[in-house]
């Protein structure tokens, strides 16, 4: 098949191959390694075809590629319209990286249920790349919800002790959240006649939309509440940490790496895309909650005696920079945001995942159960320095590039906004290294924990492809940022004009 | 009641003279094919039952009566090659009436594939239930194609007098009796209401024709009387469709009434009595009855899903999700006619596809008895029979209205009715309680997959016919969730030309900025 053919139906391939794996594994017999084998295959499957989309990705050009436009339904006039940019490129390509180590973490980890569980794996990999790839606000819909079944039921039914309360209260969340979307999406088609994105936006910018000033405030947000909830926003964030607690490792790490982006995502997309006149208005709050989050995030991080719910809250205040990023409406910042919410993938994903290493061995995520695991666990040691040091903003690793980006944006946009973020690096660096020493320093304290071993095969290879992400992303970003930065380029050129508008008034 | 049925005989004697008193021609006939071929084949059932031994006699008896049901299919395929008027302008046929033949006669004949099991285990020996159930969808059929007030009272009594015999068929349930018991009185009372809001319509406008009302109440000024009028026959329609506040009965009713019927209650005589209110809400286009029915919809949606939220036995929490449900369906009536008609009609569609699947699920469990019907019953469902809960879960999800089922596009239409109405609040109302009915449907699949089972629940496995009628729900369920095109483009053929009739003179926005003036 000839490149160009292939273009135009790779994204419907990416998307649509690990459901499909789902599906053909629903009739496979219950033999557990052949299905864990089968999961393997067809994610790694679809990560090798989703390396497409950045190599003929054109970087220089803004706008969406790869598109497809067909009629879905013909009235209400809904399309399957799908697209990358720039910035979801790097999205599609963080889930399809992260979902094949995410079955070779869960591989002696889930022993019941088996099938049951690589199949929703399977589903939910694809409508997490649904949701980055749609370009039709009621497609986008469409997988937002569909995220929802299959991430509660992983947490409902593989997760610990609390797993039902955490898995509903997560469910009620999102969707409770999302319902306002969707009453903004109805008003957007009410009155342009249009689902698609791209109409839309031009439609609202050259003013064409009746009565869309006096409706503009409470769609904005509409969508904003349900982006807000999934990012979460301080004070959303309550489900995060039950969430995240309760969760099995892989359902954590889809959950901190790729399901929380899709709030930022969509903030980015839709409010900023298709309001920008009220994102400038509301940004004030908008950034004062994001630096409550990142410095609330990262103070109750610091007191957690629980490795897992620490790294939750570090999730929180990690994902309150990425919302300062996109509000500060500047080149840097919102490279930064993305850059962030692509090093937050990799590298939280990897620290629920040695998380979850641990509790396969000692079954606690109590921090005072643990203490001077460096000795019986050398190498797992290692390799969890170099994620926390990721994590922590060390230059040379990924979270730094990041992190400076934002910081840069935000003095431009206001000093104070910088300053105050700039604590939370600060912040971070103590949580996450008093963390460490309290884990890997010092004498053994429980003698049980002198016979645990040390990291097994399959784990090395969830682990190191992680770190190595991590050493590549901090020393070589402009790989990634060549393609988000026209995007965000293009993303921008709506608030040039507001600008112009405002000091014109 | 019998004083109701002797002042309709009256009415009908008093203007007969002015319609024209030649005979009904044969293409009369053939509009109204489908009735003639279910009271047919209830008729052979009734005879046949005192024939056939009563322990072996059951099974021949539903298969003739299913075999009804698809010669009743049949017949509504010629039915809708004859479109147009029949019986003095009676019956009315169009797509409209067609879609409804096919929904209620279709509904009837998954009932009756699920009910074969039901009868056997529940001991239930009679062949009445299966004739009741036919002459019950010969009465809802009439319902949706009758344009004649008084025709429209007697297709809604025959439908609603073999649901409250239906309801009562657990004989040795004291909870059926009373069911039975509550629905009959409680029924007969609100199509009183009914009759009455006939009578008073027909003081007001001089006719019965629903055509006629509306050219009159178009023509000249809206008598006071016309008002009380359309509050009366909202009152009987909104008990029909448990709409709150005349839902009181819905709980009670479910629980006690088999289960099979229950399905078949809470989907085809609310169907049928949903296509009535249609007809009379569209036609007599009075601004009065916008506010009752948007009072009435955003009333059903929150008391339906608070009450469902603290339920535990199945058959009330589904009962309570009915009256939900009912409300979201009539956001669609007070938005704009054309959008509003199509949306509710591909509602009902959707609805009847997941709550009869529900449904017949929940009466296969239940078994012996009606024994198992509380949550705590469906506890490790998911482990001990997994292909039965992952049904059932589909079901559940398309009650939420999550994508991929049909639930989902049904809500998506109706709240894309209202806003494009202007009903902004209406609409967030919905939603919000969308997003917290959410909470209870999720409670039965929690059960069946998150908890062990802490006692023994014997699961038989599924006869073959009950697979099918679920089989026939999970295809329609997904099927309108994924292809919604083709229903929803039918749907809104038969609105449009319902509209157009109904609102003869007036363009069809005018409603629309009637509505959204007020708000």
């Amino acid at each position: 098949m000839r490149t160009d053919d292939l273009s135009s139906i790779i994204l419907t391939l990416v998307t649509f191959m690990p459901l499909a794996g789902g599906l053909l594994l629903m009739l496979l017999p219950r033999r557990d390694r052949d299905i864990r084998i089968f999961a393997l295959v067809v994610s790694l499957l679809t990560f090798v075809l989703s390396l497409h989309l950045p190599v003929y990705f054109h970087r220089a050009r803004a706008g969406f590629q790869y598109e497809i436009d067909r009629q879905w339904v013909s009235t209400p006039n809904i399309h399957y319209h799908m697209g990358v940019d720039g910035i979801s490129l790097w999205l599609v390509l963080l889930t399809t990286f992260l979902t094949p180590l995410c079955v070779l973490i869960s591989w002696k980890s889930i022993h019941e249920r088996v099938k049951e569980f690589f199949i929703l794996l399977l589903i939910l990999e694809t409508a997490l790349i649904g949701v980055f790839t749609s370009l039709d606000l009621f497609l986008f819909y469409f997988f937002w919800e569909a995220t929802l079944i299959p991430m509660a039921l992983l947490i409902g039914i593989f997760g610990h002790e609390r797993k039902v309360y955490a898995a509903i209260k997560f469910f009620m969340y999102t969707m409770i959240g999302s319902v306002f979307m969707l009453a903004a999406i109805l008003w957007l088609y009410a009155h342009t006649g249009s689902f698609d994105f791209v109409t839309i936006r031009d439609r609202i910018a050259s003013g064409a939309v009746p009565k869309f000033p006096a409706a503009a405030q409470l769609l904005f947000l509409g969508f904003f509440l349900a982006f807000a909830v999934k990012v979460p926003l301080f004070p959303f964030h309550t489900w995060l940490p039950d969430a995240h607690v309760e969760a099995p490792t892989a359902g954590s790490v889809l959950l901190a790496a790729v399901l929380l982006k899709m709030g930022t995502y969509g903030m980015l997309r839709f409010n900023l895309g298709l309001f920008p006149e009220q994102s400038r208005q509301n940004a004030w709050w908008v950034m004062t909650l994001a630096l409550i989050g990142i410095i609330y995030g990262a103070l109750v991080a610091m007191v957690q005696p629980n490795m897992k719910k620490l790294i939750a809250y570090s999730s929180v205040s990690h994902l309150g920079f990425v919302v300062l990023g996109i509000f500060s409406f500047t080149q840097a910042g919102l490279n930064g945001a993305l850059f962030v919410m692509l090093a937050h993938g990799i590298s939280t994903g990897a620290l629920f995942m040695l998380a979850g290493i641990l509790h396969e061995r000692r079954h606690t995520y109590e921090i005072s159960e643990f203490g001077g695991l460096a000795s019986p666990m050398p190498v797992y040691a290692a390799s969890y320095l170099v994620i926390v040091l990721a994590s922590a903003g060390l230059p040379l690793l990924n979270g730094f590039i990041g992190e400076f980006l934002v910081l840069s944006g935000a003095f431009q946009a206001k000093a104070v906004y910088g300053i105050l973020g700039a604590t939370g690096i600060i912040w971070s660096a103590v949580y996450l290294l008093w963390m460490y020493q309290r884990v890997f320093y010092g004498k053994v304290t429980h003698p049980v924990n002198n016979s645990v071993s040390d990291l097994s095969g399959f784990e090395k290879m969830a682990i190191w492809p992680c770190a190595a992400a991590a050493l590549v992303m901090g020393v070589a970003p402009i790989l990634w940022l060549g393609a988000i930065d026209p995007a965000v380029r293009a993303a921008l050129r709506p608030f040039a004009q507001v600008v112009s508008k405002l000091v014109g008034q | 009641m019998i004083a109701g049925t002797s002042m309709a005989g009256m009415m009908i004697a008093t203007f007969a003279p002015a319609f024209s008193p030649t005979l009904p021609l044969g293409a009369d006939y053939v509009r109204i094919l489908p009735e003639i071929v279910l009271s047919g084949f209830g008729m052979i059932v009734m005879l046949l039952e005192p024939l056939l031994d009563e322990a072996t006699g059951q099974k021949p008896l539903g298969r003739i009566a299913l075999v009804g049901t698809l010669a009743g299919l049949a017949a509504t395929w010629f039915m809708a090659q004859a479109p147009g008027l029949a019986f003095w302008n009676m019956v009315q046929v169009d797509k409209f009436s067609v879609f409804l033949h096919v929904l209620v006669i279709a509904i009837a004949a998954v009932v009756i594939l699920s009910s074969y099991e039901y009868m056997a285990v529940q001991r239930i020996r009679a062949g009445e239930y299966y004739a009741l159930i036919l002459f019950g969808v010969v009465g809802m059929g009439l319902m949706s194609s009758a344009i004649e007030l008084v025709l429209i009272f007697i297709a809604l009594e025959i439908s609603s007098i073999s649901s409250y015999v239906l309801a009562g068929f657990r004989r040795h349930e004291a909870a059926s009796a009373e069911s039975s018991l509550k629905y009959f009185l409680l029924g007969s009372f609100a199509t009183a209401f009914f009759l009455y809001g006939v009578a008073l319509m027909f003081g007001a406008t001089g006719s019965t024709n629903i055509g006629q009302i509306s050219g009159t109440l178009q023509a000249s000024a809206v008598p006071l009387l016309a008002y009380v009028a359309v509050a009366f026959l909202f009152v009987g329609l909104g008990f029909k469709v448990a709409a709150a506040p005349f839902h009181v009965w819905t709980p009670d009713v479910y629980e006690g009434a088999p289960a099979p019927i229950v399905g078949f209650m809470s989907t085809a005589p609310k169907a049928a009595a949903f296509a009535v209110l249609l007809r009379i809400v569209f036609v007599i286009n009075l601004h009065a009855v916008f506010w009752v029915i948007w009072v009435s919809a955003a009333l059903s949606m929150t008391l339906g899903n608070v009450g469902a939220l603290v339920q535990n036995n199945v058959k009330r929490l589904l009962a309570y999700s009915s009256i939900a449900h009912a409300g979201y369906l009539l956001v669609a009536f007070a938005a704009a006619p054309q959008l509003g008609t199509s949306a509710a009609m591909f509602y009902t569609a959707a609805y009847a596809a997941m709550n009869l699947g529900a449904f017949a699920i929940v009466s296969h469990f239940s078994n012996a008895g009606e024994r198992y019907v509380t949550l705590e019953d469906y506890e490790g469902l998911g482990r001990s029979s997994p292909l039965l809960a992952a049904t059932l879960t589909i079901f559940l999800l398309s009650l939420i209205g999550i994508p991929m089922t049909g639930g989902f596009f049904a809500k998506f239409y109706v709240f894309s009715a209202a806003v494009n109405a202007n009903l902004i609040w209406l609409t967030i109302i919905g939603v919000v309680n969308s997003g917290v009915g959410a909470y209870y449907y999720l409670r039965i699949i929690v059960m069946m997959y998150m908890r062990e089972a802490r006692k023994e629940v014997p699961v038989t496995p599924i006869p073959g016919a009950l697979s099918v009628a679920l089989a026939v729900c999970v295809a329609a369920t997904l099927y309108l969730g994924i292809f919604p095109g083709s229903v929803l483009e039918y749907a809104q053929d038969s609105a449009q030309q319902l509209v157009r009739r109904a609102l003869p003179k007036t363009p069809a926005s005018a409603p629309v900025s009637t509505v959204s003036s007020t708000l």
